[in-house]
């Protein structure tokens, strides 16, 4: 095929344009060209001109691969090549390839870029309307389509990789999807939920405390946490309320907790009652949740108590927590036996309330903390607060359609009488309404956990005065220190904390102040 | 105040909050879908017009469907579907003098290669001889030349029979349909095989496992982008740049470094509810420019990003899609990131209301039995809306346009 394309006038250009791009195979191009220039009457040596012309073909497929060197020889024999339409869809996509700059190939060099590009404007003048021809004999038969069926380029932008303004963009189209999510498919009229928390001011509470804020800060819906604090309110708790960023109402009540769990229990109970009817006088309307700061709870609580009509039942997974090493001691059949520690509604085969599930306490009898701080698990008693829901038009005095089985709230608790659990503000305890799949799934998780009763911690967990006294341990890594206690500084508690700091403190002081000065001169108190 | 004037207040609230949760609870975002043809997705094609079937012999439907039951399952099985569909629908006539359309049921496409793929190589030759055997039993033929008989031809290129599109411009549609109605897949303007009064129609994807694989309507949709299936097929196209005329190896690699797409070519057992869980869902072109993705994602609520130049999509006068979907072309898929965050939210919105739109979900799907705005019916739409048949339907006597010694050779022998 070669051989027929090749016409004297144009060996000669074209052999110029070889001799500038290609590489090594040009110096025997132009040398054999050279010669079958002049060789035209001498038949012997224009046999071997074109075998030589063979050879050289052949050397330049190899080095360059067979495709570039078929582009090669496309641009070498540009104008006639174009018109045969055995070559029409590639040639039409190497026109292509010269067009656009950013196209690659799947064995892509650089060379191959700069090669193509550099015969550009070489070739595509005088291919012009050859080139519209190609193409529209590789195009999808019809003279206004621009398809081009065939080989294409494939586009890389130059930095492949994600804007960070583009990904925010996306972010925000996503969560705007989302919003829109839960307005059709959520729940249609979210009411506000109503929190009510007792607390009293211990070593645990900011624990407790910022756990349960983070869980509400959570909440999709409108919320009010009504804080009820036992001791009357601290600056701590208020300052905690305060940089939460929710809607609170900080409650203080009068009476200590007391250190009896019993007791504790009772005025606990009292402190709910009291925030009940701070929501009736307010007239505060939604979802009243009742969350002990120290249990945990799951965000498809907040979803399945907008379900609530006047008054709902959650299962709560009671978590008695030992507190010892020892495990307790069940035996076989009591093992068998154990019930899930689960409190909520039961359900019978029609979906109505049944009955209830409650913590079995049996096999801890006896061995229940009573004191707070014990080392001993600490248990439910009946039924708790926090797997009841209550629709806030309840406790008002006057709300429509507000049915009659519920009590007056004022009715209850007057003369001091120990409100258990919320259904003794029910006259009737049938009508309670069972959420979360009639029962069947766990939405909170009760636990009490605590310090000891007068554990010492910093007031708002603000160390003031600052950390100065430095203590040489009794046992350092480092075996040069003295192990010489210093006399003022044997007392009991004083000396696990300062063994603490002072360890602390080691590593920001050097060695030498301690070691030297035994005498606490480096002491201030 | 007294407690009378209170009752009565807290009586009003009451009634008025109680009145607007009704009204909040019926009103679902949804947009009623209107094409260019008008509101007549949900038309019932009943009354409308009447179809009547060619009994042929079973050599051309029912002994094909034997001998390779996959026919029934895969993204062809439009054609063995709406023969069933027709048997029993109320538009069938038994009485061909008054029918309207003419339907020819053959079975082309169900010639299928041990993998499932089906080959298109003796299809001219079956169309032809069922075209055959029409003409000379009945006079229906004769007396329009096809022009009021339609056919389904579900393949790649629809009635070019081929595969390779090269190839297939080259055949061309099989000039014994010329006159005819094809109700095809395929759909790209200005294409040879794209015969103008084509019905485009979606390809078949089974409603029944897309119905099993719905998750709940609330998942929040957290993937921007997604794609599953090839980028390079490395198998038929070892240079690349010939599959999906290079588009999707441009998406990929362009995006894969792109947290925001999430694509690749696994075959997760979680696909459905993955799409379910996208705002976007690419629908490149492959060898073909349709693909079952369309449908797929229009059933699960995806906006459809749909990378074909030139490309028809189905019922095309009935849904708006420029409305619904998202087009880029081809040579704009490097800067496909910075065309779909800079989409407005609320046109965003509008699209995912759009297609929360059942009658959009039924006008994709291919149900068994047929449900009323579902594929079939569109189908039946299409075909009314071509009535009353203009003048040029029906020949003088003895006035022939269709020339039957046309093609290649292979094609005239018998079948």
């Amino acid at each position: 095929m070669m051989k027929s394309l090749l016409p004297q006038s144009q060996l000669r250009r074209s052999s110029a344009a070889a001799v500038r791009s290609s590489g090594g195979g040009a110096a025997g191009a132009d040398g054999a060209m050279a010669d079958g220039g002049g060789a035209g009457p001498r038949a012997p040596a224009s046999s071997t001109f074109w075998f030589l012309l063979h050879a050289l073909c052949c050397l330049i497929s190899l080095f360059l691969g067979f495709r570039f060197s078929r582009l090669l020889f496309f641009l070498l024999f540009s104008t006639t090549a174009l018109y045969h339409s055995t070559t029409s869809s590639s040639s039409a996509a190497v026109l292509r390839a010269t067009t656009t700059t950013t196209t690659t190939t799947t064995t892509t060099t650089t060379t191959t870029n700069t090669f193509t590009l550099s015969f550009a404007a070489a070739n595509t003048p005088p291919s012009g309307p050859a080139n519209r021809t190609a193409l529209e004999a590789a195009s999808s038969g019809n003279p206004q389509s621009h398809v081009v069926v065939g080989r294409h380029g494939i586009r890389i932008r130059p930095w492949p990789h994600p804007d960070p303004v583009e990904v925010m963009r996306a972010h925000r189209i996503m969560e705007r999807v989302q919003e829109e999510q839960r307005r059709w498919y959520g729940v249609k009229e979210p009411r506000q939920v109503l929190v009510v928390t007792p607390t009293y001011s211990r070593a645990f509470q900011a624990l407790h405390l910022t756990g349960l804020l983070h869980s509400l800060r959570n909440v999709p819906y409108p919320l009010t946490w009504i804080v009820v604090e036992a001791g009357g309110t601290t600056n701590a708790t208020a300052a905690m309320l305060a940089r939460s960023g929710l809607t609170f109402v900080h409650i203080p009540f009068p009476d200590r907790m007391p250190h009896d769990w019993a007791d504790r229990h009772a005025t606990e109970n009292r402190m709910r009652l009291h925030a009940l009817r701070v929501i009736r006088e307010r007239k505060m309307d939604g979802v009243v949740v009742f969350a002990d700061d120290s249990n945990v709870h799951s965000m498809e609580l907040f979803d399945e108590v907008q379900k609530v009509q006047w008054m709902g039942a959650v299962s709560v997974g009671i978590l008695a927590h030992t507190g010892t090493a020892d495990q307790l001691r069940l035996s076989e059949e009591d093992k068998q036996n154990m019930p899930l520690p689960v409190q909520g509604p039961a359900c019978n085969s029609s979906g109505h309330l049944a009955g209830w599930h409650t913590f079995n306490s049996l096999p801890f009898s006896g061995k229940t903390a009573t004191v707070v701080g014990e080392a001993a698990p600490v248990l439910p008693r009946g039924l708790e607060w926090a797997g009841f829901v209550l629709n806030s038009r309840m406790l008002w005095k006057e709300a429509d359609g507000k049915p009659d089985w519920v009590k007056d709230l004022d009715a209850v608790g007057e003369n001091g009488e120990e409100i258990e659990n919320p259904l003794t503000l029910l006259n009737d305890p049938s009508s309670v309404e069972p959420l979360g799949n009639c029962g069947k799934k766990v939405l909170l998780w009760w636990l009490r956990v605590e310090a000891r009763a007068d554990s010492k911690f910093p007031q708002g967990w603000v160390i003031e005065p600052p950390l100065e006294v430095v203590v040489p341990a009794k046992r350092t890594p480092w075996p040069e220190t003295t192990t010489e206690l210093p006399s003022e500084l044997l007392d009991d508690k004083q000396e696990q904390e300062d063994r603490r700091l002072s360890r602390a403190n080691k590593s920001s002081r050097p060695q030498g102040t301690t070691k030297r000065k035994g005498d606490p001169q480096g002491q201030d108190n | 105040m007294g407690t009378g004037s209170a009752r009565a207040l807290a009586l009003a609230l009451a009634l008025l909050l109680a009145c607007s949760d009704i009204a909040v609870v019926t009103a679902q975002e949804t947009e009623r879908i209107e094409g260019s043809a008008g509101d007549v997705l949900e038309d019932n094609p009943v009354g409308r017009l009447k179809v009547y079937v060619y009994d042929l012999p079973s050599k051309y439907n029912k002994k094909l469907l034997k001998k390779d039951p996959r026919c029934l399952n895969h993204m062809f099985a439009a054609e063995i579907f709406m023969h069933r569909f027709l048997l029993s629908s109320a538009v069938r006539t038994f009485n061909p003098e008054e029918a309207d359309w003419f339907y020819t049921p053959v079975y082309t496409t169900c010639d299928l290669t041990p993998k499932g793929l089906p080959l298109p190589f003796k299809s001219p030759r079956m169309m032809r001889s069922a075209i055959q055997l029409i003409a000379t039993n009945w006079p229906y033929w004769n007396r329009s030349e096809g022009a009021d008989h339609f056919f389904v031809t579900p393949h790649d290129f629809g009635a070019c029979f081929h595969y390779q599109e090269e190839k297939a411009i080259g055949q061309g549609i099989l000039p014994l349909l010329q006159r005819a109605t094809l109700v095809q897949t395929f759909g790209q303007k200005n294409h040879v095989c794209l015969k103008d009064g084509s019905i485009t129609i979606p390809p078949y994807a089974p409603p029944q496992k897309m119905q099993t694989h719905l998750i709940p309507a609330d998942t929040p949709r957290s993937i921007f982008v997604y794609f599953r299936g090839l980028f390079y097929d490395t198998g038929n196209d070892p240079e690349g740049g010939y599959y999906a005329r290079g588009a999707r190896a441009s998406v990929w690699e362009n995006f894969k470094n792109n947290p925001l797409f999430d694509i690749s070519t696994d075959h997760p057992p979680t696909y459905y509810e993955d799409m379910q869980r996208s705002v976007f869902c690419l629908c490149p072109l492959g060898w073909a420019p349709w693909s079952p993705r369309l449908v797929e994602a229009v059933v699960f609520g995806c906006i459809p990003v749909i990378i074909a130049d030139d490309i028809v999509l189905p019922f095309a006068d009935a849904i708006p899609w420029e409305d619904i979907g998202v087009f880029v072309a081809e040579e704009d898929v490097p800067q496909l990131d910075s065309i779909l965050t800079s989409i407005p939210t609320d046109v965003i919105l509008r699209k995912q209301r759009l297609l929360a739109n059942p009658s959009m979900k039924q006008a994709m799907l291919f149900p068994q039995p047929a449900q009323p705005g579902d594929a079939f019916h569109q189908i039946l739409n299409g075909l009314a809306r071509k009535l009353p048949h203009g003048s040029n339907v029906f020949l003088k006597p003895g006035e022939k346009v269709l020339n039957w010694t046309t093609g290649p050779p292979g094609d005239l022998k018998p079948w």
